[in-house]
């Protein structure tokens, strides 16, 4: 059987971190009372008109700046017509002509073989980002046969970043996303948190025969962490292989994975076959971004967006973050991915090495082996961990004194973990750990232990 | 009378205390209560602007007028949003909407201190150029009812038959231009699209302005084309309109179409002088079916400003005669879009039917608009598809910018101010208006209007002179971006020449006690 060539590409909708919405002053705000964040151009009254939010744009330019792309100095807004209920106007303002941001890229890293040790770097095209609005919320209630609205997103920014289909399978798909998500973290310009809706991935997955064009793709929707995207992906990777394998045919439709089946289903076409026609947003002249070169003498700095400006003040990316940590501590850099993936967890270990002696090197050790396990298996995040960096510090100065031997301070991390107050100083006590440093104190319990097995000291020395 | 900064005279009569604001109002009040067989007004705001007198009142008592329009009775078409008032948009769509919001021009003239005596009728949602097709019935031209009129038609019977021949006010702002017309209101607000303010001041024989696209808000007036429409101005004579001008103009914030230069509102010279202009007469304007009549208007006028010492010459805008289909693209694709909205669920009428949301949306839209409103949805939505967008849509945006710079050329020649015909004839009696449907009149009666629009220029209808029936006709001035200054200054010149006719009806001779007088002068001051 010929081999497959899974094509994997991605649509992402990350919310933007704002205090109002793309085009109106309304507020953004997570599990508000239902309708109450709506503004009259929200509800699409009509006579109102959109005001962008120069908020949205500059965390816009950001995005694309920290994603290597070119920024369009002029980029334009559309309307993007289809009715539904979570839609107020009948259309959504997007750029569809000319978005923002095109032509980036984005560093990941994928571990081979499952081997934390062996990781290797790959590259995702990003085609472009553009600004666009995001809908409301809609609830069916099939008992009584109606459909609840909640307009409270209705116009929210979003940015929607698009990868090229230069991924091969879920593992990749998911470090991709969770590189952009550190990214977007990291500069502000969205919370990314996949669970409270801010962060939105459809997966755009086909296969074909090396050296065959791209076979027919599918979009999987619904997918609501970056586990199930994984698994999403590489299960409709699995199903195309098989349909085609078994002689089938792939249709050009949307899916949505199902967590509990863990599989992909037909969508109820929802929107099936579009005709969107596009028409540009006549409300909305086009956007005008500056650099230093192009901006005018005499213009109002409060008026324009200046791309340099935005430029220099860029914070450290992942990328450049995880770097410094490697070169700082002389830790590993599969090291520094865990210690950036995991939310504090760079912190708690940088507030441990600063209060301890042992060397950061030894100290990684007992944050990604015991501190993070143990969290793990509680399902706990580092900012609910009982034991804190202060008391974690205490205990590994115990160690690098060699007070304690490392496996009675592992025995002092599992009482620990308890979280009933105690320090490592009262564990050890309490448990008699103390490494004894004392010749005589030792000889003596030697000698108490030979002692008091005079038969097996016979045997051993007559053997 | 102080002549000077106060333009509109009533405001003289205000300050001097001639007459109270609440006088004012009461009489405009009770003049709508006896034209109401014009069908001008849908709703007219009696409690509301007898308070907003009284408030006038006071402040005139205490000598601190807000400005000239304070206490100034003045009307608003019905798609501006109007804050505790329906807003119907003449539609099924919007009946009973109570908008929760003004527009910015209303806001504008409120806070000036003008009292709004009611909203206007008009085609509905402002599709139409005769202020016909509202669900509201058709608006009735005062000059039908005019002695003017009446001695000249010939009588249809001896009694005062008020449903004989009467003449439409024209559209889409015919309410507008009839509430003016009729002295119920001194200045109404209209919009102008393809001609909507104008057309109708030309069949009613008032002054009415489409402003440069961007100098005022268009926040809160309900979009028919939003690349294309402006809020129109509706004034008995061209000062007046200079002065509403003055209070409307400015950059809006809500309004990202609306330019960032500060306004700076102007007073038109006592005697416009136009000796050192250059007018142009666009060939392309003496269009199929316009009467000879009107022609004849236009060479006259022409001969006018020559005799005065200005420069006349003849020019060509050679995209004229592609305007009408082009318009008719861009129009109905951005109808299709800005009509997307009015699906029942938040605000206005909602079907009973519940089957399922497509359903009730599909007969919701059937029930609250008009044949004329869905025949342009469905053509818009056919424009925009994928398959069409490049032939239709973007062709005509391609024929727009060669309309554009037909002016452009011309003005950019020398050129100051072009003259021209508003309508084709004067205004249709009623019953052989609508023999034709909608949307061959309004191709019909845009012609000679709606380039501007579509190059986003000033223009403004000013009353020319009373046609052989007895109707009024007018002639439109089209004059660069920006410079209302010197479009209305040519205006008022030419309004100052011609010196037209007040209008001649029963029943404001009934109300006048000598406030209307003020008026009278006003048109000619």
């Amino acid at each position: 059987l010929a081999p497959w060539v899974p094509v994997v590409g991605l649509e992402i909708h990350a919310q933007i971190s704002s205090n109002s919405k793309l085009f109106s002053g309304s507020e953004v705000q997570f599990a508000a009372p239902p309708n109450s964040l709506v503004s009259f151009f929200d509800a699409s009254l009509p006579g109102t008109l959109p005001v962008l939010n120069r908020r949205c744009v500059e965390a816009a330019v950001m995005t694309g700046l920290a994603l290597n792309c070119s920024i369009n100095k002029k980029s334009l807004f559309d309307r993007k017509h289809y009715f539904y209920a979570d839609l107020p106007a009948g259309y959504q303002i997007t750029q569809q002509r000319v978005p923002i941001a095109v032509n980036g890229s984005l560093l990941y890293s994928v571990c081979i073989d499952n081997k934390m040790s062996q990781m290797v770097t790959k590259t995702v095209r990003i085609k472009q980002i553009q600004l666009e609005q995001d809908s409301g919320k809609s609830l069916h209630d099939d008992t009584r046969s109606q459909t609840l609205v909640d307009l409270n997103r209705a116009g929210v920014g979003l940015m929607e970043v698009v990868m090229e289909p230069d991924m091969c399978c879920g593992e990749e798909a998911a470090a991709a996303v969770r590189e952009l998500q550190l990214i977007l973290q990291t500069l502000g310009s969205s919370q990314a948190v996949m669970a409270e809706g801010q962060l939105r991935v459809d997966a755009n997955v086909s296969v074909h025969h090396p050296g065959e064009p791209y076979g027919v793709r599918t979009e999987v929707k619904n997918i609501n962490s970056l586990r199930f995207l994984a698994k999403a992906v590489d299960y409709e990777i699995q199903r195309q292989i098989e349909e085609l394998e078994s002689g089938g045919t792939i249709l050009n439709e949307t899916r949505a994975f199902d967590s509990k089946l863990g599989c992909t289903v037909p969508m109820r076409d929802k929107e099936g076959k579009q005709d969107y026609r596009f028409m540009p947003e006549p409300n909305l002249p086009p956007l005008i971004l500056y650099d230093t070169k192009s901006l005018p003498a005499n213009m109002n700095h409060q008026q324009v967006v200046n791309i340099d400006w935005i430029h220099e003040r860029l914070p450290d990316l992942p990328s450049v973050k995880r770097a410094k940590l490697v070169e700082q501590y002389g830790i590993l850099p599969e090291h520094s991915f865990t210690l950036l993936n995991e939310d504090g967890l760079t912190e708690f270990f940088e507030n441990v090495v600063n209060q301890t002696q042992m060397k950061p090197k030894k100290v990684i050790g007992w944050i990604l082996k015991d501190l993070l396990s143990y969290l793990k298996q509680h399902s706990l995040t580092v900012k609910e961990s009982p034991v804190s960096s202060f008391v974690l510090a205490d205990l590994l100065n115990l160690l690098e004194k060699k007070e304690i031997s490392s496996t009675a301070a592992k025995q002092v991390f599992a009482e620990l973990w308890k979280g009933e107050g105690k320090t490592p100083l009262d564990i050890v006590k309490e448990k008699k750990l103390e490494l004894i440093q004392d010749q005589k104190e030792l000889e003596e319990i030697c000698q108490a232990v030979i002692h008091g097995h005079e038969n097996e000291v016979i045997m051993v020395v007559l053997r | 009378a102080v002549k000077g900064t106060l333009r509109f005279q009533v405001s003289a009569a205000l300050r001097e205390g001639q007459i109270t604001p609440t006088e004012l109002c009461q009489r405009c009040l009770s003049l709508i209560k006896s034209t109401k067989f014009l069908n001008a007004y849908i709703t007219v705001t009696e409690e509301t602007a007898l308070k907003q007198a009284e408030e006038s009142e006071k402040r005139f008592r205490r000598g601190q007028p807000l400005g000239v329009l304070d206490g100034i009775p003045v009307a608003v078409k019905d798609n501006f949003n109007t804050a505790g008032i329906e807003t119907t948009c003449a539609s099924n769509r919007l009946k009973g909407y109570i908008s929760p919001y003004n527009a910015t021009v209303v806001q504008k003239l409120l806070d000036q201190g003008a009292v709004l005596v009611g909203k206007t009728n008009l085609d509905e949602f402002a599709m139409g150029s005769g202020s016909t097709d509202g669900v509201f019935g058709p608006v009735r031209n005062p000059w039908s009812y005019s002695r003017q009129y009446k001695e000249k038609s010939a009588p249809k019977s001896h009694s005062e038959d008020k449903e004989s021949e009467w003449v439409i006010a024209g559209g889409s702002s015919g309410g507008s231009a009839a509430a003016v017309s009729s002295f119920t209101c001194f200045a109404a607000l209209g919009s102008d699209t393809g001609g909507s303010t104008r057309n109708p001041a030309a069949h009613c024989g008032v002054v009415g302005l489409k402003p440069t696209y961007g100098l005022i808000s268009r926040h809160g007036l309900i979009p028919l084309v939003n690349s294309m429409d402006v809020p129109g101005i509706l004034t008995r004579c061209v000062d007046d309109a200079a002065l509403v001008l003055g209070s409307l103009a400015g950059h809006d914030p809500k309004d990202s179409t609306t330019i960032q230069d500060k306004f700076k509102p102007f007073e038109l010279p006592n005697l416009p002088d136009v000796s050192k202009l250059s007018i142009g007469i666009p060939k392309e304007y003496h269009a199929p079916g316009l009467s000879s009549e009107i022609l004849a208007l236009w060479s006259k006028a022409a001969d006018l400003f020559k005799s005065a010492g200005a420069k006349v010459t003849e020019v060509s805008l050679p995209h004229t005669r592609y305007s009408i289909v082009c318009y008719h693209v861009l129009c109905t694709a951005e109808v299709a879009s800005n009509m997307a909205r009015f699906d029942g669920l938040e605000y206005g009428h909602r079907s009973d039917m519940n089957k399922s949301t497509e359903s009730m949306y599909a007969a919701t839209r059937r029930e609250g608009f008009n044949a004329v409103v869905r025949g342009r949805i469905l053509s818009g939505n056919y424009f925009l598809l994928k398959q069409n967008y490049e032939n239709y849509f973007v062709k005509a945006q391609k024929v727009r910018r060669l309309i554009a710079q037909d002016f452009g050329k011309v003005f950019g020649s020398g050129v100051d101010v072009l003259l021209t015909p508003t309508t084709l004839s004067q205004a249709a009696p009623y019953t052989e208006f609508i023999k034709e449907d909608n949307r061959t009149r309004s191709a019909q009666d845009d012609i000679l209007t709606q380039a501007a629009n579509m190059a986003g220029l000033p223009a403004i209808n000013v009353p020319a002179a009373l046609s052989e029936r007895g109707l009024p006709v007018g002639l439109q001035f089209i004059g660069r971006s920006f410079q209302e200054k010197q479009l209305l200054t040519v205006a008022k010149w030419f309004e100052k020449e011609v010196k037209f006719p007040m209008i001649q009806l029963e029943e404001v001779k009934r109300h006048d006690h000598g406030v209307f007088q003020h008026q009278k002068s006003a048109s000619f001051s």
